[in-house]
């Protein structure tokens, strides 16, 4: 049963269903594409789900987890509002990555993985971007931030505070 | 008038959306102009994004780096609408030679040829430039062995990193009679600081299906997978509108262009695991299993995919087929060393004053691609080394510069041609550091199944953490020495036996750093934060209190106008004073 939210269960479920009926063709490789898309409906795996899926497809909940740890891409936390992602890649490590990502763990008051207490920011590090001209580089939901400096880092967490409470 | 606005990953991340939200707006606000916006990718010059090409009715083409809103207005209304180009934001003009253009003379592009140039989500403007000739020629002229004997003589070799002849691969795959195989494109990119796929894919999607098809007909397979990593989604998103063009215009499904041949093609998205790169993780990936590798024979060739004969190929390696085919493999054979054929693309970055992606022909000089092409350090100082095939890859030193890049002569540095990925470093890189941070790296990606590699790698990332905090001892080299050898032999995949290749590497060419490391307790690049301190110069410093100000950890006193002192117990060596300071007061030593 759902309890995360105040939705009918139905209404929760419905999601699982839909993905299930894109997805699975009742094929064992099918597990990844249908575990990414559950994961970006619900923004993590959740037990329950993962315990439906086994159920559902017959293969063994161990197996499904096996798959889900072992890939970087999948949670089974859920995750604050928006994801701060700091590239760890080689351009942008020569460049002060490190630094960057000491900066924002001091301004959110957390470690690297973290979320922060108001449930707004998680901070994660990706293994690279791919936008190595930019280094170094954070992406926070789908905007990319270059050419960083710990200061710069800052006041962009500072100003996307200030815009929220504008709201 | 035509403008193509550069929306390649870097591009977007540089902004290129709101210029070309900008240019939109300006264009339907003077339907009179006669201007025409359209997409390209990568054009190259990643230090220049967000880049602007502006063609006029006379076929002249000026590029314009850097533009943002405010610029993009500019360039509107002088050259769009004046026809005046804006000389002080062009980067590359048709007409007008200027030194950026040295960026591109000595690159040679095959697999880039269309990359930059055309709209990659356009199939007319592919094939306009030539796109499925060879697959056209392949199927109406040639047999599949003819094609395999092509490719052989042209002497492509797999551009991923290993380096195996393409056409002996393919022959390889020929060989076994089944029912069913698999063609595999490994899109599945995953050394840090490279881009080279991504920028292929998301340039020319086109060049890579019609690589995967030739690679399909000539193995005798009738369906293709494209494993790409999910990070990448724009190239996902443009290979699909690619798949769903190339079927339209009847280059993929049944019976191709007439000719009998099926052939159809899935992407699976990587779900974040750097040993999928390996072929026999990524076929397990693919069949929804852990991504861990196993033992070979039996090899893809035999038995892959599913459990029949299946053949992966990089990107990069599938992007050359269509240009050999089409131009023949002694067209290709000319680039190249005496057994090193053709051009390579490299995703040139770190501290380049001009990054970005390159393709030279096999066989030039490091020195050239640095210096000539990226145009020296980004900050001015002193080259000291660059980082080459990433995690399995070496550090080559300064010295050996002018090594010319063919994989025999790299790998004979102890570095590796790897994928491409070219990180160039200055003297403020310390080279135990970046040891350390590619051992970081393979020991979390490591996926666990040989000893040496989940431990060993673990024992050596100890060793050089314990380095570059100042507790190294003397023994510790010899240790790293010993592990990097078992490391190297006991493990099943690329991963293991590569990884300790970074720490092998650094410790033949900086030995000395490591040395300062352990036993004078220095960090000579001062860039290891437990070696290093933050000091203020009394005679250079005027109170003026900014550092203080912006020091995240309050741990800078002193009054206005008097010399301000850090207090070491404090301090997290952040180096924001030293950043902000504008009298040089703040020494790290």
């Amino acid at each position: 049963m759902c309890t995360k939210c105040c939705c009918d269960s139905g209404a929760y479920y419905k999601a699982f269903e839909d993905i299930m009926s894109e997805c699975y063709h009742g094929n064992e490789s099918d597990l990844i594409p249908i575990l990414q898309k559950l994961q970006s409906s619900y923004g993590y795996l959740p037990k329950d789900i993962i315990t439906r899926l086994s159920q559902r497809t017959g293969i063994f909940e161990t197996q499904i987890m096996g798959v889900a740890t072992f890939y970087s891409q999948f949670r089974l936390k859920p995750s604050g509002e928006r994801t701060i992602k700091i590239c760890f890649g080689t351009a942008c490590h020569v460049n002060g990555s490190e630094k960057i990502a000491d900066a924002l763990c001091d301004e959110l008051k957390i470690e690297m993985g973290g979320t922060t207490e108001d449930n707004k920011f998680t901070l994660e590090s990706v293994a690279c971007l791919g936008c190595c001209s930019l280094a170094p580089v954070m992406m926070i939901g789908d905007e990319t931030y270059g050419r960083l400096t710990p200061d710069k880092a800052r006041k962009i967490i500072r100003e996307l505070y200030a815009k929220g409470d504008q709201k | 008038m035509k403008i193509i606005i550069g929306l390649g990953s870097c591009g977007i991340a540089a902004g290129g959306l709101k210029v070309k939200e900008e240019f939109s707006r300006l264009i339907s606000e003077n339907p009179g102009a006669g201007a025409a916006m359209s997409e390209t990718g990568c054009m190259g010059m990643c230090y220049k994004e967000v880049m602007v090409e502006v063609v006029d009715e006379a076929g002249n083409s000026t590029i314009y780096g850097e533009v943002n809103e405010e610029k993009a207005r500019k360039i509107f209304e002088s050259h769009v609408l004046g026809g005046k180009p804006v000389a002080e934001y062009t980067v590359r003009s048709s007409t007008e030679p200027n030194e950026q253009d040295s960026f591109f003379e000595k690159q040679r592009r095959i697999v880039l040829a269309r990359c930059g140039h055309i709209d990659p989500e356009s199939i007319d403007e592919a094939l306009a430039m030539d796109a499925y000739k060879g697959l056209e020629k392949a199927l109406k002229t040639m047999t599949p062995e003819q094609v395999i004997d092509e490719v052989l003589k042209s002497g492509l070799k797999g551009r991923g990193g290993a380096g195996f002849p393409t056409g002996q691969k393919w022959k390889f795959a020929r060989a076994p009679q089944s029912d069913k195989k698999y063609i595999i494109c490994n899109a599945d990119e995953g050394d840090p600081g490279a881009f080279m796929d991504r920028s292929v894919l998301e340039g020319d999607p086109h060049s890579v299906l019609e690589g995967l098809l030739i690679g399909g007909y000539a193995i005798g397979a009738d369906e293709g997978y494209i494993y790409c990593r999910a990070e990448y989604p724009i190239a996902i998103k443009r290979l699909n509108i690619a798949i769903k063009q190339a079927r339209e215009r009847g280059f993929l499904g049944e019976n191709i262009m007439g000719t009998g041949f099926n052939f159809n093609v899935k992407i699976k998205e990587g779900a974040g695991a750097f040993v999928c790169g390996e072929e026999t993780a990524l076929i397990a990936s693919i069949e929804g299993q852990r991504g861990m590798p196993r033992m070979r024979p039996p090899f893809p060739a035999n038995k892959g995919l599913f459990g029949k004969p299946s053949n992966i190929n990089n990107v990069e390696t599938l992007a050359n087929i269509g240009w050999i085919i089409r131009n023949g493999a002694e067209a290709f054979a000319a680039y190249g060393t005496a057994k090193s054929k053709g051009t390579k693309v490299f995703a040139l970055a770190g501290k380049i004053a001009r990054g970005g992606l390159v393709e030279v022909p096999i066989g030039i000089p490091l020195r050239e691609i640095i210096f000539d092409i990226g145009g020296g350090t980004s900050s001015g100082k002193a080259f000291k080394a660059v980082q080459m095939g990433g995690p399995s890859g070496g550090c080559i030193p300064a010295s050996l510069i002018d090594t010319v890049v063919d994989y025999e002569e790299l790998n004979a540095t102890g570095a590796i041609m790897g994928s491409g990925g070219m990180i160039v470093m200055d003297e403020d890189n310390c080279m135990v550091d970046i040891a350390r941070y590619f051992l970081n790296f393979t020991q979390s990606e490591s996926c666990g199944k040989c000893t040496y590699c989940r431990i060993g790698t673990k024992r050596m990332l100890e060793i050089l953490t314990r380095i570059t905090e100042g507790k190294g001892t003397e023994e510790d080299i010899p240790k790293l020495l010993e592990l990097a050898e078992q490391i190297k032999k006991n493990s099943l995949c690329g991963l293991g036996q590569t990884a300790p290749n970074p720490v092998l590497t650094t410790l033949r060419y900086f030995r000395d750093e490591y040395e300062a490391h352990i036993r004078d307790r220095k960090c000579p690049a001062k860039q290891c934060k437990s070696l290093i301190k933050y000091a203020i110069d009394p005679d250079k410093c005027v109170g003026c209190t900014l550092c203080a100000k912006n020091c995240p950890v309050k741990c800078i006193s002193g009054s206005v106008k008097k010399p301000h002192e850090i207090d070491q117990t404090l301090c997290t060596k952040c180096g924001t004073c030293k950043a902000v300071c504008k009298f040089g007061a703040i020494s790290v030593d």
